[in-house]
């Protein structure tokens, strides 16, 4: 009975030790993001004004969703090309990342500065640096009169304009790919050799082996890595709706409410293409079973 | 007999120089145009006014001008802005890397209820887009009064939620969980409190984990404009946001003469001057950034 009672103090001191341990995580969740959060909503819904005294909220219902969504010439163009951007940009983000994946996970003298070269746009990822370099100074592979640029264009614009606007940004796209290439090359160097021995004594070509060994491995972690692209190029400061948030925050008419409505539309339509990755990946994880 | 193992052995050597071939071709072709912009702003800040207005000048520079980055040098505001970019990223990560082992230790030694509910919750605030959070904190440090200070970016990061803590959270709970439950207790039974055994036990253990997420925070810090921008103002100016407004510095400094309006090369001159520092952290430490990553157990057992 003791010991029994001895035991549950000894959790009980070891559960209070783990609350310790992450309180530090809690209570900024609860003031930093939590608070903020709840704050968010409510300014999207009510007329803020700043008097002396302190901020005044009125009541205004979807006012400002509307706004955002109805009178707003440019939010409802500005989300669509963003959504645009990420839902373009995550597939090739993740086939590219995987193919220098498998190429560098190869043994040649020089991998390590390949490497170093393939993960260098994630250093000096940053809003300006990017407008700065990425803004004519890229190869352009859509000069009008190339023979991809009239061939594309061509073809019915379901087609043609996601691949036009791939193809123009191809440079900006593939600086997202740093983290993801080398979360592939890390899953990569996991498989066990001996299972390509097997394939190769049983006369499995390459083409076959990537596909019915290299690709199941790291399926989940394509998952990872979709994610982590569409939260990365969602979040990107250069974003035509990052711009309209932040500039009208200080909208005098709607001061904060628009900002803050916006990027609950905005964040809505993240999570809808994040269930469709997510969807895409469980469609294509039965398939790949049956 | 001896003949013909050679002949078994010669189609697969000359395969394998022609894959060897085939990968060098893809990765240095690839690798030119994914670094195009780098090489072209290393070239073209070399640059000068003459080179840049002839047309026959396109790769080399027929000297060598460092004229660019005198301008650019002075637009920046270089070591006050470096200086600032210091600080606001160095402490922050180092404040950001602390938070995150101790949490994450206290996730992955520890029992205690509603653990799953603080995990699936610190996954769900690396999908909350910073945008959604900037106005109402930004709200929230005007009415503590800390716009404009240094404390905007350190209060977060100290409690948790700095730039993708949640990642940083991940990767040391699973370094910490990795290591057998029997060191805690011996080390408890040598007399250690948790505190003791987290410090001397489980941290010379997550060297890698620290690794990653020091260098990993101090380049997001450092690239971070987006909140930055809103919350200092033009009170605290990182290299990034002297950037963003360099053709409106340029002008305030070197404006009203004709012969000296901004051009490419200065703007690329300041472009390679912010991320020099960077740059030169990565070549130092190329190797732990890309194997942080490797090593990190994002990638699963």
């Amino acid at each position: 009975m003791s010991a029994k009672k001895h035991k549950s103090k000894l959790k009980r001191k070891n559960s209070i030790a783990g609350a310790a341990f992450v309180s530090p995580w809690i209570v900024g969740f609860l003031v930093f993001t939590l608070y903020p959060l709840i704050n968010g909503v409510v300014m999207s819904l009510n007329n803020v004004t700043i008097k002396p005294e302190g901020i005044i909220y009125t009541w205004a219902g979807d006012e400002f969703y509307d706004y955002a969504l109805n009178v707003s010439t440019t939010f409802k163009l500005d989300l669509g090309s963003t959504a645009m951007m990420i839902g373009c940009s995550t597939p090739v983000v993740l086939v590219f990342s995987l193919i220098i994946a498998v190429l560098l996970n190869q043994h040649f003298p020089g991998r390590s500065f390949f490497r170093t070269v393939f993960f260098m746009p994630v250093i000096i990822m940053s809003g300006p640096v990017i407008s700065s370099l990425l803004t004519g100074h890229t190869v352009d592979f859509t000069d009008e009169g190339s023979q991809i640029y009239i061939f594309l264009s061509g073809l019915p614009s379901v087609f043609s304009k996601p691949c036009l606007f791939v193809l123009d940004n191809l440079v900006l796209i593939l600086w997202f790919s740093g983290v993801q290439i080398l979360i592939f090359l890390a899953g990569l160097q996991k498989i066990s050799p001996s299972l390509y021995e097997a394939a190769d004594i049983d006369g499995a070509s390459s083409w076959e082996k990537f596909w019915k060994i290299t690709l199941p491995h790291i399926a989940p972690l394509a998952l990872v890595c979709a994610v982590y692209t569409v939260v990365d190029i969602s979040n990107y400061s250069g974003n035509a709706v990052n711009n309209d948030i932040a500039d009208n925050l200080f909208n005098t008419s709607m001061m904060y409410s628009l900002s803050a409505a916006m990027s609950w539309i905005y964040f809505g339509v993240v999570l809808l293409i994040l269930l469709a990755v997510y969807l895409v990946f469980m469609l294509l994880g039965r398939k790949g079973k049956s | 007999m001896k003949r013909s193992f050679k002949n078994i052995l010669e189609p697969a050597k000359r395969k394998r120089v022609i894959s060897l071939a085939a990968v060098y071709a893809v990765l240095i072709g690839v690798g030119f145009v994914y670094l195009y912009p780098i090489l072209y702003m290393l070239v073209n800040s070399f640059f000068s006014r003459e080179d840049l207005l002839d047309p026959s000048v396109i790769w080399i520079p027929t000297e060598i001008s460092f004229d660019n980055f005198a301008a650019a040098f002075n637009t920046l505001d270089f070591f006050r802005s470096f200086f600032n970019s210091v600080l606001l990223s160095a402490v922050p990560a180092l404040l950001q890397t602390a938070v995150t082992a101790v949490v994450g230790f206290g996730l992955a030694r520890f029992k205690f209820p509603l653990k799953r509910l603080l995990i699936i919750l610190i996954i769900s605030t690396f999908l909350l887009p910073a945008q959604i959070m900037m106005v109402p904190r930004y709200v929230l440090f005007d009415s503590m009064n800390i716009t404009e200070t240094i404390w905007a970016q350190y209060l977060p990061a100290m409690f948790g939620q700095g730039i993708k803590s949640a990642i940083f959270i991940l990767v040391f709970y699973q370094y910490f969980s990795s290591y057998p439950k029997a060191l805690d207790e011996a080390a408890g039974l040598d007399g250690a409190g948790k505190i003791k055994t987290f410090l001397l036990v489980a941290l010379p253990m997550a060297t890698g984990a620290i690794v990653l997420s020091l260098l990993f925070s101090f380049v997001w810090y450092w690239n971070e404009t987006y909140q930055s921008n809103l919350l200092f103002g033009s009170a605290i100016q990182t290299l990034p946001l002297k950037l963003q407004s360099f053709t409106a510095q340029y002008e305030a400094i070197y404006g009203g003469n004709a012969d000296s309006t901004i051009n490419e090369s200065i703007s690329l001159a300041g472009t390679l001057l912010s991320i020099i520092p960077v740059i030169i952290l990565y070549i130092c430490l190329q190797k732990q950034f890309v194997e942080s990553i490797e090593r990190s157990g994002i990638t699963g057992e």
